[in-house]
């Protein structure tokens, strides 16, 4: 089901911290804390002339791949066969692929411990994800990282960090040996709304904006730190304000529709690679699971299931297709054969990791120290 | 810091004797080094808190900015953990950078990307990255330094897997060992000490570099090993003059490199000598002293005629004034003392 619902985002979406709106954030916490202020499948008119039926099919297929794998892992995760802590992405797919069809191969990404979306949108291999979940020898890092450390360098996929606000200040670093060398290389580094309170954040967006390092600071805001709400974490103020504070551009964008994160990533991009230095963008969107594991945990209380439901209503598949449909882009037949394709891709990655040798004790030495 | 340059100054030994070859200070030694490492390979930087300023952090990059330029020789905004993070991405991909530090104090700041980041990260994606780079810093001691300006942190960063540590004692090593740290493909920390850097010595010119993870024979002896590295060295051998005059003949070995440690030429000491003196610029528990004890008893324990000694820091922080600082920090009496007590 999907609402069309103002009023336009970025306007006043929180107002002025003061003792009468605190009160009333209490009372919302009771049900809804954070609501969707986004404009829902009206979002997506402005960015629909500029492009070609194919891209837009193909931002689609990328996210209902990762729908689709998500939820494969999930349905399986309880029989012990992927022994590694999974952080799912569901409800957060179009951030991912908005966001890194607006690099090219040869740039980097850099991510933190919710990992799946941003690998699979790089680029990354399936076969080598879930080859990495069963901790076998075929994995992307050969069973030294699981879920939290899905790199391949081949495609851009550079570096991943499992403690919060790791890999920020690795992703300036990225950009300042492209700026070095001469490159023409952006690198963007995904990191959540926790990430922003951490010290190693504000040394990094500084250094970044000193040296115009070109480098995109892409900030996906779902509100949550495990169970911990924004509201116990910060004063109440829009993340992305806070960061312009860096003398950056930064700006915010609906994190559920896929054509406004890749209009907002393209613009960032562009903006680094001809010198002109780091752009910050937040963009809200809801984790629909847990933290980590499989299942949804809002039934412990420290969310409203009204608020789970809320967004669900503006999932970033659901509305994406909804607007394809209705633009005559896509229909049954045409979802069902996608629907098979990525079905079988999946079937054959689980059997590929699961028929995969398991690392020997001779690997367990290699890689320690380099040459 | 300028306040202790008398204390400095006043424990430079004689110089040696120039038909040796080219006398030059332990700073210029350093200096060349960072001067051919950034001539010899475009990716190699050198950024620092005042690496630009007119102290120049103690005069060891004096005149590299004007050689190599602002971009490649700079001043970093006081950002510890983040700058160390751009180091370690900057070297991920292709760089080689030399982060120096005034003191390893500031460098307890950075320890997230140091060992959880820079020295994982080989590791954790399976080889397909490097992580050349480079973490200078100088030990302090002395004239109020006190708990927060003079912590030698060797110890701490002994147990971690995918870090090389380098303590040199001499001008010699520390432009040999910091040419090859800055070409080793790993993070490497480099702890200076303060106090030997107002130290004269035979330095070769131009490109040379001393093996990471090879100790040397710093004087021979039969009776007792003193076994270390650094500005302990110094006074292992200052200990080993005092006990000579008793008839007690001991090998200095200085270990050049703290990790990898060279086990070999302790082993081959100890075999001859049966006695080991552990000797370091800090606390005791825990460092280059508890690995070195260890080490004689796992693995050498067959040629001990005598327990294992050790002289470093006691369970202590470092006091900042000199009334309790000398009976903080040990001196060559109290090695030597250790020394006597195991031929007893």
């Amino acid at each position: 089901m999907i609402r069309d619902q103002g009023p336009a985002f970025l306007t006043d979406r929180i107002p002025d911290p003061g003792p009468r709106i605190l009160a009333r954030t209490e009372h919302v916490a009771l049900t809804i804390r954070y609501r969707y202020t986004g404009e829902g499948a009206a979002g997506f008119e402005r960015y629909h002339g500029s492009h070609t039926p194919e891209f837009l099919r193909g931002l689609f297929f990328s996210m209902l791949r990762i729908r689709r794998i998500e939820e494969e892992i999930e349905r399986r995760y309880h029989q012990d066969q992927m022994k590694t802590p999974i952080h799912l992405v569901i409800g957060q797919e179009a951030t991912s692929v908005g966001a890194c069809a607006a690099l090219a191969q040869t740039d980097l990404l850099y991510s933190s411990h919710r990992t799946h979306g941003n690998y699979l949108a790089k680029g990354g291999d399936l076969k080598a994800m879930l080859a990495e979940m069963h901790c076998r020898i075929t994995g992307c890092v050969g069973s030294r990282g699981g879920s939290m450390h899905l790199i391949d360098k081949r495609v851009g996929m550079a570096g991943t960090s499992a403690i919060v606000g790791g890999a920020v200040p690795i992703a300036v670093g990225a950009g300042l040996a492209a700026q070095m060398k001469g490159e023409d290389r952006v690198t963007m580094v995904f990191l959540g709304d926790a990430t922003t309170e951490e010290g190693v954040t504000s040394e990094s967006l500084n250094f970044a904006a000193l040296k115009r390092v070109p480098v995109v600071f892409f900030c996906e805001n779902n509100f949550y730190s495990v169970q911990s709400p924004l509201s116990t974490r910060q004063p109440a103020r829009d993340l992305h304000r806070w960061a312009a504070t860096y003398q950056m551009p930064s700006v915010a964008v609906d994190g559920v529709n896929v054509l406004a994160v890749h209009d907002a990533a393209a613009r960032a991009v562009a903006r680094a690679r001809s010198g002109e230095g780091p752009t910050f963008i937040e963009a809200p969107v809801y984790r629909l699971r847990a933290h980590g594991g499989s299942g949804d945990d809002t039934h412990t209380g420290y969310r409203h299931i009204a608020e789970r439901e809320h967004w669900e209503a503006f999932d970033p598949v659901a509305l994406f297709e909804h607007v394809l449909r209705k633009k005559d882009l896509l229909d049954d037949q045409a979802l069902d054969g996608i629907e098979r394709q990525i079905a079988n891709e999946i079937v054959e990655a689980f059997e590929f990791a699961l028929n995969s040798p398991n690392p020997t004790k001779e690997d367990l030495t290699r890689h320690v120290y380099a040459e | 810091m300028p306040w202790d340059e008398g204390l400095v100054n006043s424990l430079v030994y004689d110089a040696p004797d120039p038909s040796e070859g080219r006398i030059v200070s332990y700073v210029k030694a350093i200096n060349e080094a960072l001067t051919i490492g950034l001539a010899n390979d475009p990716a190699v930087f050198v950024m620092g808190q005042g690496v630009d300023d007119p102290s120049a952090m103690f005069g060891t990059t004096r005149g590299l900015q004007h050689h190599f330029g602002p971009d490649r020789v700079f001043d970093t905004p006081l950002s510890e953990e983040g700058m160390m993070g751009v180091c370690t991405g900057a070297a991920m991909n292709g760089m080689r950078p030399v982060f120096m530090h005034n003191r390893p104090d500031f460098v307890l700041l950075a320890f997230n990307q140091l060992v959880t980041h820079a020295a994982k990260f080989h590791f954790m994606d399976n080889g397909q990255t490097t992580v050349p780079m480079v973490v200078w810093a100088a030990i302090g001691r002395g004239w109020g330094s006190g708990a927060q300006h003079s912590q030698a942190i060797q110890g701490l960063l002994l147990g971690v897997p995918g870090l090389k540590i380098v303590m040199p004692s001499t001008p010699y090593d520390a432009k040999g060992l910091l040419l090859s740290a800055i070409l080793d493909n790993n993070p490497v920390c480099v702890f200076e000490h303060r106090w030997l850097m107002k130290k004269d010595g035979i330095v070769p010119d131009g490109f040379y570099r001393v093996p990471l993870g090879k100790g040397t024979y710093r004087r021979r002896g039969r009776d007792v090993t003193i076994a270390g590295a650094s500005h302990a060295i110094e006074l292992g051998l200052q200990a080993a003059t005092q006990l000579e005059a008793e008839g007690i003949s001991a090998d200095v070995i200085d270990l050049r490199t703290i990790k990898p440690m060279d086990e070999h030429i302790i082993l081959e000491s100890l075999e001859k000598t049966g006695r080991i003196v552990a000797v370091d610029t800090a606390w005791m528990k825990g460092g280059v002293c508890a690995e070195i004890g260890c080490l004689a008893a796992e693995k050498g324990f067959h040629f001990l005629k005598a327990p294992v000694a050790r002289v470093g820091l006691p369970d202590i922080p470092t006091p900042a004034g000199y009334t309790l600082e000398q009976h903080y920090y040990p001196d060559a009496a109290r090695i030597a003392a250790a020394a006597r007590s195991l031929l007893r």
